[in-house]
């Protein structure tokens, strides 16, 4: 049994030791995947595997991907005009780099699922919309391109059969609002990064106001896999009842913060104490934010949840990226909260009032609390505030609502500590007073 | 039609639309901002918040944004419910943490919607302890003021600008809490329709910034309904007046003709009416050749003396359909003339000919906007009827929005239409003689000298059916491809519209029009077509015809016969030389508005009111006959022109030849004439509910003593209209009920700004309440026989052949070839120098370039030569109206080289009237 069957998506890396080439992972049944579904299989076939294989987009909200792809019409119904698809890898939560380990260390498997899925639904123009920061993602992109390109896997005519796919990088100006997928679609036609009504949905109206389907980096890596290896291979992978393998990823104050390949399903515990080696001598874990900044605090009673999609939503959070930072007794949660509203006040798009008004003034009032000018009646003001911004449907896209997800589970975990600030006029964790 | 229950109220209301758009329908208040009735919603202010229950059992509901929400039979929603009315709270409270507390000095307070909104909602306590953001403001041209500071961010301004209006220059910039709108750098703004920004924006971020120069609160404006005098569409207008001074122009809605806005021309160029070359004294020549003031009933004797020996009379297409009734009725049906250009009579004459054939509707601009396939022959009407321009760009999104029906999108999600069906035009296409404004939605253009614009038409209308126009008409090769295209999609199209004008001057551009229009109809289909002559009454004076033509006319003054010429200026009407040969010839009684050369040739000069001044009937290109009332009292001895008249004719005959008032006149008018003139608005005994009149002024009119303090502190008592049924005070109800032609403005209870409007129309964006003003004059007699119409206008005229002499081609301006609007001061630096457009290899040939000069015979000045990529070599492009080029030579003429050529600046109102 190689690495590739229990980590498809980074087995690789570290069989080679580190960024696979094309022969590197053509070596190791590269693109295999991709000839298979070519050569012997219908769209239809790919999007029902898919679908069976119960895989669930890695980007954060964890839609069926299958039942995703299986929205875009076919045939006549499509009507004239191209199909898209698109990868998102504008990634921008905070915590989160699972994406770029992707596309620095193995890129290749993301075109390979590129052009199963693109085959699957029968579009012929691909984009990949990459963060602006990432530099080396895009060097090692562009040659993966080249690469791909050159042994024929990529344009005109693949592995012999009809079927075309022009597959580009957008390297994207870079907003966190890109990563929802209509702003990032606005964005990639070359229009303000706001996002769209919905519906209509992408797969019916997406860029240029042509059948889309946006993915996640990783989603498209577990493709390939699933392809070679079935459904059955694939959902025995998991330990829960979600399919496959995680990219789960831990920052904060551990020994050994980074990111493994793990399967689906693995206990946060397990991730804190045996992947990441335990907290770092004298903090003790406070709160986790599972899957970037826009998900809601878990605290101890939640540690030895299971981390898959089920689970962690039944606990008052999100999976999201499977990305988490951890908060020790070190940090002040009205601060990080701060810190945290500060980053999505500015990634507000502007488009909606709640969102682009109501985050500055709830960044306002933290730093006034941390800062020690907290006031009787802040906090019913934050209260309101949340609960209107957050409510999904009050504001125009999700952005906010993310937003407010780890504020509320503050103030409903760490309530003392909002409490404490206001009363005694300073913070206790950094004794700051202005 | 669905039933939606409100809060425990059930209501029958369309399906298809959005349920803002419903309720608001049915007169109930809920706050919006982003959401506009004529550009769908967005979702993006969520102010509109409403709950919607799933069921009967429902008890908590769920928030929704009602302009987002389809209306669906049988569901229940509530306003009231306390969790919709928090949330659109803090709606406002988010605006306000960074709206300035500016009101008491801000231009929008009084009539503004945010302020409305914030009342309504209930917000009063700030809780935010932040400081306000703030902006560095544009200056964007003469008419647009700037305040960002005021922002709230509703995105109404650039979606009007850009996706309505089809503006480029103004734009969102920036995200989160630091949108700025406004240009990538100062300049004017370039839409011929950026006015209307003021009234889109829902606060005073864009300002009208003339107003602003002598502002008054809208609450201390008197007003009257009105129709603007700038054009031949008769978009209906509030004229606003205060201290004897016209304040400013705003929208009155009306559901066919201008909906929700007006062009530039029409909002800003009303300034005349305060502009120091009115005339505002009777006067007399004396012995010595100046003028002397001499009292009003020194001049109207002295004009009866002239009116007895015999003369002529000369009326206006920019007067009154009753001035010059009555002026015609003074001197006689043999001896009064339209006042028109021989061309432009005929050209008219023509045009209403083939609208009584009646075979092709006239549209109004609701009927524009739903065509489907559009082609304009020759006529640039962003520059001759500039709002038929806008309702041309809302009609070639008609195939966005059946695409996005398709899609199952509804046609009022803005942004979801715009996303689904990017930039999908319906066909659209442009035969002019040089580029246009539009050119950027047309599907195809087609760029010649009129005769051959006439010739594609002739070849398009004979290639749908045979029996019209010639056969065999050789075109171009880009003429053979233009008229493929065309007859393909005026042949596919349900809602056909070709459209035309006398702009170009000539009467084979008309003709083959009628025969693409009747060709289309012989096939089966509806065609509409549009006809639109140059000025707000052209329609009406031709209709009301007279006994001699302008060169008659102008040939018996030059024999010595005294005319009486009202509101004209003849050196717009004939040949300068010709023209100044009969005025010096003829003894002339002149009655107008602002000085022009044609008055100082007068023997007798009496002062005449502007439309805001006087009570009248405009015709537009639809034929509508549309009256507008008088504003407020003219100051000094301007008066009516009808009422100079009616002394004069009472002077001549003791026994009452004259009208005590306008009513009067409008009678014998309607009796002599069309009886619509009568019924077209309601008449001075007209009132409203409980039995009271209408004010002209506001219910907050304030400082009826102080206004005048500086005569007299006591209060004039009002004047007594008897001759409408307004008030010249705040005595009365608008409730909006009344006849639709008797709204003098727009109010309601909690509705302070324009806004209001929808509790004065029977559904949004529909009808007024009341019913939209005007009655047609021209209805086609009967379907006629299509035999005879065939046969109509076979010939097609030859081909042009480019000649080493220019054929001159008239160009227009929407801000320079009007008379009127040309001394409204905000105009003037939009005004252009006087221009003549060129191919580039005639240019070349010339050796002239860009910005330089050409002169030519029967050009009064030297015309800065400007490069147009359309205009067929051959042909120069004179524009029209300005000084220097106000008629222009006929025919070819040699143009030479002017090479001390400078260009003059943009005109200054002084410049422009005095030539």
């Amino acid at each position: 049994m190689s690495l590739m069957d229990t980590k498809p998506l980074l087995g690789r890396v570290e069989e080679v030791g580190g960024f696979v080439d094309l022969n590197a992972y053509e070596a190791g049944q590269g693109y295999g995947a991709a000839r298979k579904a070519l050569t012997s299989m219908s769209p239809e076939e790919i999007v029902n595997l898919v679908k069976d294989s119960n895989l669930r987009g890695r980007g954060g909200a964890g839609f069926p991907t299958g039942l995703k792809w299986s929205f875009v019409p076919q045939g006549d119904a499509a009507g004239e005009g191209a199909k898209y698809l698109v990868c998102n890898a504008d990634e921008m939560e905070p915590g989160t780099f699972k994406d770029r380990f992707l596309l620095e260390n193995n890129p290749h498997v993301l075109i390979e699922g590129m052009i199963i899925g693109a085959y699957a639904i029968q579009a012929e123009k691909a984009y990949i919309f990459l963060r602006g920061e990432y530099h080396q993602p895009y060097r090692r992109l562009v040659e993966a391109l080249a690469d791909a390109t050159a042994r024929g896997f990529l344009g005109r005519g693949i592995f012999g059969t009809d079927f075309n796919l022009d597959l580009r990088i957008h390297s994207s100006g870079g907003r966190y609002i890109c990563g929802e997928e209509t702003a990032l679609l606005n964005a990639l036609e070359g229009k303000r990064a706001q996002p769209r009504t919905k519906p209509p949905f992408p797969p019916a109206s997406g860029a240029w106001g042509r059948p889309t389907i946006v993915n996640n980096v990783e989603t498209f890596c577990n493709v390939p896999g699933i392809v070679r290896n079935g459904v059955e291979w694939y959902q025995g992978l998991g330990l829960t009842e979600d399919a496959g393998t995680k990219i789960y990823g831990i920052s904060g104050r551990v020994n050994r913060p980074g990111l493994w390949e793990l399967p689906i399903g693995t206990p946060i515990r397990e991730l804190v104490e045996r992947h990441a080696g335990g907290m770092r001598e004298g903090f003790e874990l406070k709160g986790i934010l599972p899957g970037g900044a826009s998900t809601d605090f878990l605290v101890e009673e939640h540690f030895d949840l299971a981390m898959d999609y089920g689970t962690i939503q039944a606990a008052g959070s999100r999976m999201g990226t499977g990305t988490m930072i951890l908060m020790d007794n070190s940090i002040c949660p009205v601060d990080m909260s701060r810190n945290l509203q500060h980053f999505f006040a500015q990634e507000s798009c502007g488009f909606c009032t709640p969102c682009r008004e109501g985050l500055p003034w709830i960044e306002a009032l933290l730093l006034d609390i941390e800062e020690g000018r907290g006031q009787e009646g802040d906090l019913e003001v934050l209260d309101r505030n949340a609960q209107f911004i957050g409510a999904p449907g009050n504001t125009f896209c999700l952005h906010a609502t993310g937003a407010i997800e780890p504020l509320q589970s503050a103030l409903k975990y760490f309530r003392e500590d909002f409490d404490e600030h206001i009363r005694t006029g300073k913070c206790p964790y950094h004794g700051r007073r202005l | 039609m669905a039933t939606i229950n409100v809060d425990g109220q059930q209501y029958e209301v369309k399906e298809g639309q959005n349920l803002l758009h419903a309720v608001l329908s049915q007169q109930l208040n809920l706050p919006y901002f982003c959401w506009h009735p004529a550009m769908g919603s967005v979702g993006a202010c969520r102010q509109c918040a409403v709950i919607q229950y799933a069921d009967e059992d429902d008890e908590r509901g769920r928030l929704g944004m009602a302009c987002m929400t389809d209306v669906v039979d049988g569901m229940r929603i509530s306003i009231e419910a306390p969790q919709a009315t928090d949330f659109r709270e803090s709606v406002i409270e988010w605006l306000m943490e960074n709206h300035p507390h500016d009101c008491p000095v801000c231009e929008e307070g009084g009539e503004c919607h945010l302020q409305d909104m914030t009342v309504m909602t209930g917000h009063s306590v700030r809780k935010y302890r932040g400081t306000k953001r703030t902006w560095e403001n544009q200056n964007l041209g003469p008419f647009i003021g700037h305040e960002m500071n005021r922002c709230i961010t509703c995105f109404r301004c650039v979606r009007y600008y850009r996706d309505y209006a089809g503006g480029t220059d103004l734009s969102a910039f920036g995200s989160r809490s630091r949108m700025y709108f406004g240009r990538s750098e100062d300049g004017p703004l370039e839409s011929e329709f950026s006015g209307n920004l003021v009234e889109v924006c829902p606060t005073g971020v864009f300002t009208d910034k003339p107003f602003a120069t002598h502002y008054t609160r809208k609450w201390d404006l008197q007003s009257a309904p009105s129709v603007c005098p700038g054009c031949a569409v008769g978009c209906n207008v509030f004229p606003g007046e205060r201290y004897g001074v016209l304040k400013r122009v705003q929208n009155r809605y009306h559901g066919e003709v201008n909906g929700y806005f007006l062009c530039d021309r029409g909002r800003f160029g009303s300034h005349f009416i305060n502009s120091d070359q009115r005339i505002r004294r009777a006067g007399i020549r004396a012995d010595d050749g100046i003028f002397e003031a001499s009292g009003a009933s020194n001049a109207v004797a002295e004009a009866a003396k002239l009116a007895k020996t015999n003369a002529i009379g000369i009326g206006s297409p920019r007067a009154s359909f009753e001035a010059n009734f009555a002026l015609k009725k003074l001197v006689g049906e043999e001896r009064f003339c339209t006042g028109l250009s021989d061309n432009e009579a005929m050209l008219i004459e023509l045009a209403l000919s083939i609208q009584r054939e009646g075979s092709a509707r006239t549209p109004s601009l609701t009927d524009v906007e739903a065509a489907d396939a559009i082609l304009i022959l020759g006529e640039d009407v962003l520059n001759t009827a500039p709002r038929i321009a806008l309702a041309v760009r809302q009609a070639v999104r008609g195939e966005s929005l059946s695409m996005a029906e398709e899609a199952g999108i509804p046609g009022w999600q803005d942004a979801g239409v715009r996303g689904h069906a990017q930039q999908a035009l319906s066909p659209l296409y442009i035969a002019s003689v040089a580029a246009t404004r539009i050119d950027d939605v047309a599907t195809a253009t087609f760029g010649s000298a009129p005769q051959d614009i006439a010739r594609v038409g002739a070849a398009i209308a004979h290639e749908i059916d045979s029996n019209y126009a010639a056969a065999d008409i050789e075109l171009s090769t880009t003429g053979n491809d233009f008229s493929r295209q065309v007859v393909e999609a005026l042949g596919s199209a349900k809602r056909p519209l070709i459209v035309s004008g006398t702009g170009t001057g000539d009467p084979d551009v008309l003709r083959a029009a009628a025969n693409v229009a009747w060709a289309l109809k012989a096939q089966g289909s509806d065609p509409a077509l549009l006809l639109s002559p140059m000025e707000a009454n052209s329609y009406g004076v031709a209709l009301l015809g007279g006994g001699l033509s302008m060169a008659d006319a102008l040939d018996a003054m030059t024999d010595g016969s005294p005319a009486i010429v009202m509101e004209n200026d003849l050196y717009r009407r004939g040949d300068a030389q010709r023209v100044t040969a009969a005025c010096s010839e003829s003894k002339m009684l002149v009655l107008d508005i602002l000085e022009n050369e044609t008055a100082e040739h007068a023997a007798v000069l009496l002062p005449a009111s502007t439309y805001a001044e006087c009570t009248g009937t405009y015709v537009n290109y639809e034929t509508r006959a549309q009256r507008f009332y008088q504003v407020f009292e003219p100051d000094d001895e301007i008066r009516p022109a009808w009422r100079w008249i009616s002394d004069i004719a009472d002077a001549l005959d003791s026994s009452g030849a004259g009208w005590a008032n306008i009513n009067v006149l409008i009678e014998e008018c309607a009796k002599a004439t069309h009886a619509a003139l009568a019924t077209i608005s309601p008449p001075s005994d007209y009132r409203v509910e409980g039995g009271t009149r209408i004010p002209r002024q506001p219910h907050r009119y304030s400082g009826r003593t102080a206004m005048r303090a500086q005569i007299s502190v006591h209060e004039p008592k009002a004047t007594v209209d008897d001759e409408t049924p307004f008030n010249y005070s705040m005595e009365g109800q608008n409730l909006g009920t009344q006849d639709g032609a008797a709204v003098p403005f727009v109010w309601s209870p909690g509705w302070n700004s324009n806004q209001s409007v929808f509790k004065f129309q029977q559904e949004v964006g529909g009808a007024l309440l009341g019913g939209d003003p005007g009655t047609l004059l021209v209805v086609p007699e009967s379907d006629s026989d299509e035999a005879s119409r065939a046969t109509k206008f076979r010939d097609v005229p030859d081909a042009f052949v480019a000649t080493e002499a220019f054929l001159v081609v008239p160009i227009h301006a929407i801000f320079g070839s009007d008379e009127l609007s040309n001394a409204s001061w905000p105009l003037a630096s939009r005004i252009p120098a006087p221009f003549a457009l060129l191919n580039i290899a005639d240019a070349n040939r010339l050796g002239v370039q860009g910005g330089g000069g050409v002169s030519g015979p029967g050009l009064d000045a030297s015309l800065e030569v400007l490069i147009d990529d359309r205009i067929p070599a051959g042909v120069v492009g004179v524009v029209h109206g300005l000084p220097g080029t106000r008629t222009m030579p006929t025919g070819r003429i040699e143009l030479s080289v002017d090479s001390n050529f400078v260009r003059r600046p943009n005109g200054t109102s002084d410049v422009i009237a005095r030539g």
